[in-house]
């Protein structure tokens, strides 16, 4: 838990540093230097340069912004409805409980990536997005995850919320006629705090993951705007002349996921 | 049972119904239909030609009315053509899926076999366990693209033992993709067979074995891995979906030809007829892999409603 938070707060402490540390090395992470390309590490660049002469530290700086934000967006967006959708099933029951429940199942069932690839292919214009801006890919991204990631959260939180609603608290508060929305909301839902604390912790590595996934395979966020998983798709194609390029990007994913799945595990443990 | 086998295949079948109509209507709704690539290709067709053959295809339709002419086709078995590869579908998704489903197999079992293994190691000596659990943590956060990277780097650039990607009849080019694969699914079997194992090595007829003398290897493998069998089934139902997409990113990492790489091919080169399709065929081999395993593990414990 310790070590997954100092991890988180390292790397959101990298992203916030990206121009600061442009400023403190002197050059621009988005300035091709062509006559300097697969520089080995220096002073200079501390981790070398790219393809095309720019350097990689400082570019992993940048993707963190990117990709961090993508997961938080994704994972804090999947939560929020996968929060409610999950009470609203947990409460109301019936038919709406089995159609929403039915509808998880189903989307669990299927396997994400192909679908991700082809709905990320659509042309966003078809919805008004304005195309190949770094910021449109980004929002895209984090909804197109969250469209598939709340899933998982309601079925958490509609089990939890279960137990919660036959417990003999929430039957007091009914009985002295607290609303039906005040006993959800504040009765029976900061009792859900770790479930969902757990469920985003989750979901921003998954949501790393999968954008990851998705920049890797040229579908999320285009270069030249950094990410980790466009880095890494750059990456493939010069192992010869630079076998180390794809080690950093691929690091630095695997830590963000590692320090996500670290805090879940804390939490869980914290309850018991 | 046959109630439920029954309302589990009629969930499947709305979930593709749903599935083919959302992919069928988004894809539809992209500006630039065939015709329009057709033009492109060749500038001295007129606009007549593009509004005749948009006729002759039927793409004047209205979407709905397109998607009931599309399905009925697939319904009778006619799946059409791929536009990429110049091919009847049926002939592109037969091969790519067993090449996928050999790929998996082979990564599910040595995935199951190791991560069993480490899972009793963790279970028979706690002094092990952190570095099982270590083990299992990494391999989880380690995204499974990057390792095939970092092997392709190792073994077929540095090393030149293996090839870096492709396809042949030779088990040389399944070592990497499946050793990808196998390493991405391992830790959720080593976590949940640690602690199946640890609860059933609790168990009083486990005391009982040991009683009569029964050797602690035996212990284990006789008498608490039939018990920690169904959790793991669990995890394998639960987790179908995700290792299709585990092996369909491997594949096209390790440029092998399978549903990955065509799904993957299909949406570059705006094959929408055989990307649907693909889509389509392996949700459907999903979810009916993920059903096998619920009754799989029905069978093994009766007590599961």
């Amino acid at each position: 838990m310790k070590v997954g938070l100092a991890l988180l707060g390292l790397l959101a402490l990298a992203a916030l540093a990206a121009p600061l540390g442009g400023w403190w090395l002197g050059h621009d992470a988005f300035a091709p230097d062509l006559f300097n390309r697969f520089a080995p590490p220096s002073a200079e660049h501390p981790l070398g340069t790219d393809d095309l002469g720019r350097d990689v530290l400082l570019r992993l700086l940048h993707g963190a912004r990117v990709s961090l934000t993508v997961g938080l967006a994704a994972a804090l967006a999947a939560t929020t409805i996968g929060t409610v959708i999950g009470l609203l099933a947990a409460w109301r029951g019936g038919w709406l409980d089995a159609v929403l429940m039915r509808l998880a199942d189903g989307i669990l069932a299927l396997p994400a990536l192909p679908l991700l690839v082809i709905l990320a292919a659509l042309d966003p214009a078809i919805i008004g997005l304005p195309r190949g801006e770094a910021t449109a890919d980004m929002v895209r991204i984090a909804g197109l995850l969250a469209a598939f990631g709340w899933v998982g959260v309601a079925r958490l939180v509609r089990a939890s919320a279960l137990s919660l609603l036959a417990r003999d608290f929430v039957r007091a508060a009914r009985a002295l006629g607290v609303s039906e929305r005040s006993v959800l909301t504040r009765h029976v839902l900061p009792s859900l705090a770790a479930p969902i604390a757990i469920a985003t912790a989750l979901a921003v590595g998954g949501a790393v993951l999968a954008e990851s996934v998705l920049s890797f395979l040229g579908l999320g966020i285009a270069p030249p705007a950094p990410s980790w998983g466009n880095m890494l798709a750059n990456a493939q194609e010069l192992v010869f002349q630079a076998p180390l390029a794809a080690f950093w990007p691929g690091l630095a994913i695997m830590l963000t996921v590692l320090a996500c799945n670290l805090v879940a595990d804390g939490i869980s443990r914290l309850r018991r | 049972m046959t109630g439920l086998i029954l309302s589990r295949l009629a969930q499947i079948a709305v979930m593709t119904v749903i599935l083919s109509l959302c992919a069928f209507l988004l894809i539809g709704l992209m500006p630039g239909d065939p015709i329009e690539m057709a033009i492109a290709g060749d500038p001295r067709l007129t606009s007549e030609d593009a509004a005749r053959l948009r006729e002759l295809h039927g793409l004047d339709q209205p979407l709905m009315s397109r998607y009931f002419a599309w399905a009925g086709e697939v319904l009778r078995g006619n799946f059409g053509h791929s536009r990429l590869f110049a091919q009847p579908v049926a002939q592109l998704l037969w091969p790519a899926l067993l090449s996928s489903l050999e790929l998996l197999a082979l990564a599910i079992g040595i995935a199951i076999t190791l991560g069993v293994g480490l899972g009793a190691l963790a279970a028979a000596r706690p002094r092990l366990a952190p570095f099982v659990q270590g083990v299992a943590l990494v391999a989880q956060a380690t995204p499974s693209f990057w390792l095939g990277i970092l092997l392709i780097i190792l073994f077929a650039v540095q090393l030149g033992w293996l090839p870096a990607g492709g396809a042949d009849a030779g088990w040389r080019f399944l070592v990497l993709p499946v050793a990808t694969l196998a390493f991405a699914n391992l830790a959720a079997y080593a976590r949940h067979s640690a602690a199946a194992l640890r609860a059933a090595l609790e168990e009083p007829h486990i005391r009982t074995a040991r009683a009569k003398g029964a050797s602690e290897a035996r212990v284990l493998a006789r008498h608490a891995l039939p018990n920690a069998a169904v959790p793991l089934l669990t995890i394998a139902a639960l987790d179908a979906g995700a290792m299709v997409s585990g092996a369909l990113i491997t594949e096209t990492v390790f440029a092998r030809p399978g549903m990955g790489k065509l799904i993957y091919d299909a949406v570059m080169g705006n094959d929408f007829n055989l990307a649907l399709l693909a889509l389509l065929l392996v949700a459907v081999v999903t979810m009916l892999a993920t059903l096998a395993a619920d009754l799989a593990q029905r069978w093994l414990d009766p007590r599961i409603a």
